[in-house]
Formats: structure tokens, sequence, C-alpha cells
């Protein structure tokens, strides 16, 4: 089990660690900056933390030695923007929001608020927009869910085949490619987007994934919590199937897969979708141990009382064991569980607004 | 040559001592900055050589007026104020 949690906050990053008494905040890292992604790579140690200063842009820095020092990294960046173009976006990294390791030694995925799928296979030290994405017509369809701009926030890396990605975009769709990024095809069959008008609901690229993972243990089933509810993919994201079985409700933005159990999955629901806290204000976790047929609602150890915690997309977590998760809040609030959410903690602090959460080495 | 100082915020990510800079205009004299130090220059340009949109920028007592182009002149002896507007924190 991890017993370390890397927490990514409106004002800083929090590495908790779990001793004896349980978890608690060790040490606090870029006080008072916003850190949008963060990552403990587990192949090389290395720690990176994006973050989006207010006034600055977006920067990455890493540390080599467990959090002791940091260094800036180049951070993710478009090359020009074209002269004459009628590209209508911008070509500018609004933030990272997704900061994934690739499967092989040296290569790390950024998904950015902007659009761009980034790639690096020296460890960060410097980044390639994939053009081949960000060429596809249809990225000029692309719009933003929540922030401006459309943002890659998911990266499903096939565990034996590092060649094979399924990217989630919000809002762009879910995008597979079988050589590392060099092509794409917009998958996504199934997926309903009711924001649409009729005839355009069905439509691949203007769906909304608010998150996607895959399990371990069998790549080809993907969860997607969407904006329009849960959907599960035994196809490795061709086609979709649309849950309709979730409790209290299925709108909301994050998912965990238990790594080698593909039926259990955990979902944070909140009420939808332009309102976005949880329904009734009581914060609960939501559980499907029949891949969607039903849902156990999760509440021992959660704030039953006023609770207007949302949790966003990369603010979920679980271990490799399966058995541990934890997640943070909006409001500041980190629960852990070491059973699969039969019971929860909740961290004795109180954080600022998390915007990730990650378990870590 | 002109001369470009840079808020004390910036100090908590990076040296930022001020330096002469080469330019007869905001733009100019920012690009040079950029070429000189170019992780500095992340901090106040986008990668679209934009100037980001919570910094701002006078020159001598003058806040410039053409964030978009950056056309506003800057003399030969001139001070570039490069500062944290007070919104976007």
């Amino acid at each position: 089990m991890s017993n370390r949690i890397l927490v990514g906050t409106k004002k800083g990053l929090f590495d908790l660690r779990r001793t004896g008494a349980g978890w608690s905040v060790g040490t606090v890292h870029f006080l008072g900056d916003p850190v949008s992604a963060v990552l403990g790579d587990p192949q090389s140690g290395t720690l990176y933390a994006a973050l989006a200063l207010g006034h600055f842009g977006n920067k990455l820095w890493a540390s080599h030695d467990d959090g002791r020092t940091w260094t800036e990294r180049v951070a993710p960046a478009f090359p020009p923007k074209p002269e004459g173009t009628e590209d209508p976006h911008p070509w500018t990294v609004h933030s990272v929001g997704m900061l994934e390791p690739g499967g092989v030694p040296g290569r790390i995925w950024a998904g950015t608020v902007g659009g761009g799928l980034f790639r690096s296979d020296d460890h960060g030290e410097s980044w390639i927009l994939n053009r081949p994405l960000w060429d596809q017509p249809e990225r000029q369809k692309w719009m933003g869910g929540g922030n401006d701009q459309a943002s890659v926030h998911s990266i499903c890396v096939h565990p034996a085949n590092a060649n094979d990605l399924v990217v989630g975009v919000s809002v762009g769709g879910a995008w597979r490619s079988r050589d590392a990024g060099a092509t794409w095809s917009l998958i996504g069959d199934g997926l309903v987007a009711d924001y649409m008008p009729p005839e355009l609901q069905g439509a691949k690229e203007a769906q909304d994934p608010h998150r996607v993972v895959q399990a371990r243990s069998n790549p080809d089933r993907l969860w997607c919590q969407h904006h329009n509810g849960i959907f599960r993919s035994d196809d490795r994201g061709t086609t979709w199937t649309r849950i309709t079985s979730a409790k209290p409700s299925a709108f909301g933005f994050a998912v965990a897969v238990h790594p080698d159990k593909p039926d259990r999955a955990w979902f944070v629901p909140a009420v939808k979708d332009e309102k976005r806290y949880p329904v009734d204000g009581k914060l609960v976790v939501s559980r499907t141990d029949d891949a969607g047929k039903s849902f156990a609602v999760q509440t021992n150890g959660l704030p039953q009382q006023p609770a207007y915690d949302l949790v966003y997309r990369h603010a979920l977590d679980i271990d490799g064991s399966g058995e541990r998760l934890a997640f943070g809040s909006t409001t500041g609030g980190v629960w852990v569980s070491e059973n699969g959410g039969e019971r929860w903690a909740e961290l004795p602090a109180r954080l600022p607004p998390i915007a990730c959460l990650r378990f870590a080495a | 040559m002109p001369k470009v100082a840079f808020t004390g915020q910036l100090q908590r990510f990076l040296p930022a001592p001020s330096m002469e800079a080469a330019g007869n205009c905001v733009r100019a004299v920012l690009d040079d900055v950029c070429r000189q130090n170019p992780r500095l220059g992340a901090y106040v340009l986008d990668e679209q050589g934009s100037l980001r949109k919570h910094v701002t920028v006078f020159v001598g007592d003058r806040q410039i007026a053409d964030r978009l182009t950056l056309s506003d002149p800057v003399g030969p002896g001139e001070e570039v104020y490069v500062l944290q507007a007070l919104s976007g924190g």
C-alpha cells in the first residue's frame, strides 16, 4: 500500500504521510502558489509539480530528492501560432492539468487546459506538442468545459503496450492511438451529450468526458464519468454503455477503478450539472461492484451534516492495492479509506481548495 | 539603453535583477529580455509573445496603453517596470 499522498491545492503542494497514528501533513511545498498537477514518477522516483501562477503563467518544477530541493523545468508550451491560420483557438497553455507516466523510461505525458497534449521522453527536460492530435480537424470544434478552453485531462497508457493510448478531452471526446500518438482515432460510440441539439447528441467530438480511467488488469475496461452520466466500455473505448443505476446521482467529475477488479469503480456524485454540490448537502461516495448494475452509497466517516465539498476530476485516487483510496475537495477536506470505502477517515487538517490528489511512493 | 526592473515577487521563483535591454518600444525591450534570459521571459510573456494577462508594464511613470502589440515607445535612458497587476492573484 502507498503511505504517501501528494495533494495539489490552490495554495501549495501538501505531502501527506501515513504513520502509525494515521495520516498527517508532512512537508509543504510552493506554499501560496496554485498547484495544478502532481506526479511521483514510479520509474524514476522524480516528483513533478505543475504550478498555475495567477500572474506569471504555468510552470513545471521537479525534485530528484523526494521534495527536499526543487528545480524549475521548461514547462509544456505551444510552438508559435502560424500567421494567417483560421484556427480560432489560442495556442497557449493555460495550465497543466495532468502528468502521466508514459510506460517507458523517461516518458511523461502532459495534458493541458488549452487543449494541447505534450510528450517528454527525457524525464520532463523538454516537451513536444503532439501535433497529430492537435492537427485533427475535429479539434476546431473542441470547447471549454468549466474552463475557457478545452482540457486534455485523462490519458490511459496500456500497461502492456505503451503505444496504446486512450485520451479524454473536455470538451472534445475520447481518442485512441495505437502508435504512441503518431495517429489518432476519434472513438466513443454510445456516449451521449444531452447538452447538444438532438441530432448532435451522439457526435463523438462533442462529448464531455470529465474523467476516463482504465483497469490495470483489463485495460479494455474503461470507466468514464461524463458530463451526462457514467459510462462503461469493454472494448477500450470504441463503444460505451450508459449506466443508469447510479445513486444518488450520475453527475460528478472523478472516477477510480480497482486495479484488479474491473467491475469495481468509485464515484463522488453531485447535483447535475450547473449546480455541482453534493446531493442534499451530504458528502458520499458511490461504488459499484458489478460493472454498474448496482451501486452502494458510502457514508461512513463522511460528513452528513450540511457539506458542500465538490471533488474535482483529479482529486480521487486509488493505490496499487485497490483497498486504499483518497479524495480531496474544493473546501479543503481530505478523506482516506483503507478498505475500499467501507469506512473513511478525515485528514485532521483544513487544506486550501484541492485541485488534485495522488498516491506516490 | 533602457533599463528593465522586475517586481520583487518574481524573486520567489528565480533571480530577477534589473537588466539593460535594447529597443525603442516595449515589444522590442521585452523581446530582448527574453533573448537574454528565456526563463525570466516566460514569466512575463506567454509562448506566443503576448504579455501575460495579469502582468502590467510601466515606462517611467506611464502605464503602457497598448498591451496587445506593446508599441508604447521607450526612450534610451528610460526605465521599464514589469509589475504584477492587482488582478489575477
